[in-house]
């Protein structure tokens, strides 16, 4: 202390603001070294799965677990694909998923398109109840409603269909899909749509030139919600796919494999990588508009 | 989509001198004359939300008050009403309790757990460089995009006895953090508590980045001056927190805390894969228990809808709440 008091102001300064630099460059490194930790921490239980899907079956029971594969091996990854559990190529399982998931994407993305019009265009009598019962519907616990759908779908031989699942996958994913999009709609300025309209183009021509090209990548970063929701679905998929394991979509599938197949891991992560990859690389790709989409959709919501 | 014609009607009629309007034309107006166009938009959602969501919630309630099996299932048997008996089974019911319990219990510590880590990060993600957080926030969204399916099974994976990573870690981690020889082969997934700290760390692992995405977002929207002068006044980060942050995000930290305890009470899938199935009876909560009601032999409908009906009850009081803290928000206009 009395030392600095002694030294030349210019000094003291000069001094003062290396340290203040040296301290932000400090906070800076622990920061990002938390920063790195973070990331480290959260991708490890994914990294361990394609790990171990491709590690040899006396690395996976070794004592000491390597974080790599020394002999990596796709002996796991042929094990899925040729189906040696069910009898069926996971090719099979993967088209069940994508059948249902997509379906029930452009159905629901239809449905919600509709509904959000109304909403963020319209004053209507019941909007505000129509608004809060999507709130609520989304909040209903499905391992509540599955036992009625059950019933339901059993009188209607919609059991072991996947024309049951894109029915209630669609139901359950319109909700969202409106409250999210309607966002979207309220976004596109609506004197574009009025410039059109004393044009002379007609309601329809509206839709088609104005709005929806507007609303396009809103019902992208949408859709993305509804698409992970069908894809990941398990519950109503283990309820009402039982008997006819052809019909299995892949996350039934896993879960089968991961039944029957006890302690063989290596395969089972390797069905397990399989059936996440493609879901993570969709998000990779549209992760800056999905993010905005969940900001829009949750927070403010 | 009709909107913009609505409000200009002028702007549809055909001129003078065209033919007569045809019947889709005819039809148009009368949609505008009776302003239906946003009832007509609607209607298909509110059909299929109705028929696969409303009126299974509806039958839940209904179902509830009978005795209803195998025979009612099949037809054989007629609708037997049995008024509160179901419910009155339930209260005497020694594993609803457990199951309730272990529902309330798990929820109340994956709830502030999730929603402490997920601020954490949240904050840090603020403070760390662009490149950084995107990086940071990237990986995060990729644990939130694991199907929960997936994320179990590789949970159950690392925690398994044999070859788990996790036992391993924990037999060289040194005795005064809670290591040691004892953790060989510990086994995660046969009692109730080891089952629930893995599906806890399993949960938190799943919902933490949303809530940090989140608060993120709310963070961005603070202006950067509220946050300066709080640190040129002396604040530090714990002070600034509580009393700039905290106080405008609140109405966020309310809505995600509510959804939050709404999902983690309804876990569903990730208890089903770590317990096995519906093996451990001991292992149950609410929404499993539910459901072994109705999907084991023999079925019971009707005391599973009523085990249901009051899951369903419990989350809509949390509902309620989350419903007017969103209306609060202004998430109506």
């Amino acid at each position: 202390m009395t030392t600095t008091q002694l030294t030349a102001p210019a000094v003291r300064r000069a001094a003062a603001r290396r340290r203040r630099l040296w301290t932000r460059r400090a906070r800076r490194a622990g920061l990002n070294l938390l920063g790195l930790l973070v990331a480290l921490v959260t991708l490890f239980p994914i990294f361990w799965m394609v790990s171990t899907a491709f590690k040899p079956s006396t690395e996976i029971y070794s004592l000491t677990p390597h974080p790599l594969p020394t002999h990596p091996t796709l002996a796991n990854f042929r094990t899925v694909i040729d189906g040696s559990v069910i009898g069926l190529p996971y090719w099979n399982f993967l088209r069940n998923s994508l059948f249902v998931t997509l379906t029930a994407v452009v159905a629901s993305s239809l449905l919600a398109l509709l509904a959000a019009i109304a909403v963020a265009r319209f004053r209507f009598r019941f909007r505000t109840t129509y608004l809060i019962m999507l709130l609520i519907v989304q909040m209903l616990p499905q391992q509540a409603l599955v036992i009625a759908l059950y019933i339901d779908f059993r009188s209607l031989s919609l059991l072991d269909s996947l024309v049951g699942l894109i029915l209630v996958y669609t139901a359950f994913a319109v909700p969202v899909t409106i409250w999210m999009l309607r966002n979207f709609v309220a976004a596109v300025p609506r004197e574009m749509e009025e410039a059109a309209a004393i044009d002379g183009a007609g309601p329809v021509r509206v839709f088609w030139r104005i709005l929806l090209p507007l609303v396009a990548p809103g019902l992208v970063a949408t859709s993305v919600f509804a698409f992970v929701f069908a894809y990941n679905e398990f519950i109503f998929a283990l309820t009402f796919l039982n008997v006819d394991t052809a019909k299995f979509t892949l996350p039934l599938y896993v879960q089968y494999f991961y039944g029957r197949n006890g302690a063989n891991w290596g395969a089972i992560m390797a069905a397990s990588t399989l059936f996440t990859i493609p879901v993570m690389a969709f998000f990779f790709l549209v992760q800056r508009r999905l993010r905005a989409g969940l900001v829009a959709g949750a927070v403010k919501a | 989509m009709v909107r913009t014609v609505d409000r200009r009607p002028g702007s549809l009629r055909s001129p003078a001198g065209s033919p007569p309007p045809t019947l889709s034309q005819r039809g148009a107006r009368w949609i505008r004359r009776h302003r239906l166009a946003p009832y007509l938009l609607v209607l298909p959602s509110i059909a299929v939300i109705g028929a696969l969501v409303l009126w299974p919630a509806v039958q839940i309630g209904l179902f509830s008050f009978q005795d209803y099996g195998l025979p009612q299932l099949a037809g054989a048997a007629p609708t037997q009403w049995v008024g509160f008996g179901n419910y009155s089974q339930i209260l005497h019911d020694s594993e609803f309790w457990l199951s309730l319990r272990l529902s309330v219990i798990s929820a109340a510590i994956m709830v502030p757990l999730t929603l402490v880590t997920g601020t954490l990060v949240g904050l840090l993600l603020a403070r760390l460089g662009r490149k950084m957080a995107a990086f940071v926030s990237s990986v995060a969204v990729l644990a939130w995009a694991t199907p929960a399916v997936s994320a179990s099974v590789i949970f159950v994976w690392l925690a398994t006895p044999d070859g788990g990573v996790v036992d391993w870690f924990l037999t060289k981690l040194p005795s005064w953090l809670g290591g040691g020889a004892h953790w060989a082969g510990f086994n995660w997934t046969n009692a109730a508590l080891p089952a629930y700290t893995l599906i806890t760390v399993l949960v938190v692992w799943t919902s933490f980045p949303f809530i940090a995405v989140s608060v993120l977002a709310g963070l961005r929207t603070i202006p950067a001056e509220l946050h300066e002068s709080a640190r040129v006044d002396g604040a530090g980060g714990w002070r600034i927190f509580w009393r700039v942050s905290y106080p405008l995000l609140k109405p966020i930290f309310l809505v995600l805390l509510l959804l939050s305890i709404i999902w983690d009470f309804g876990v569903f899938t990730q208890v089903y894969i770590t317990i096995g199935e519906l093996g451990s009876r001991d292992e149950y909560n609410l929404g499993i228990y539910e459901y072994s009601k109705a999907f084991t032999q023999p079925p019971a409908y009707g005391m599973a809808s009523a085990l249901a009906f009051v899951l369903t009850i419990i989350l809509l009081i949390i509902t309620v709440g989350y419903v007017r803290a969103s209306v609060r928000q202004g998430a109506l206009h």
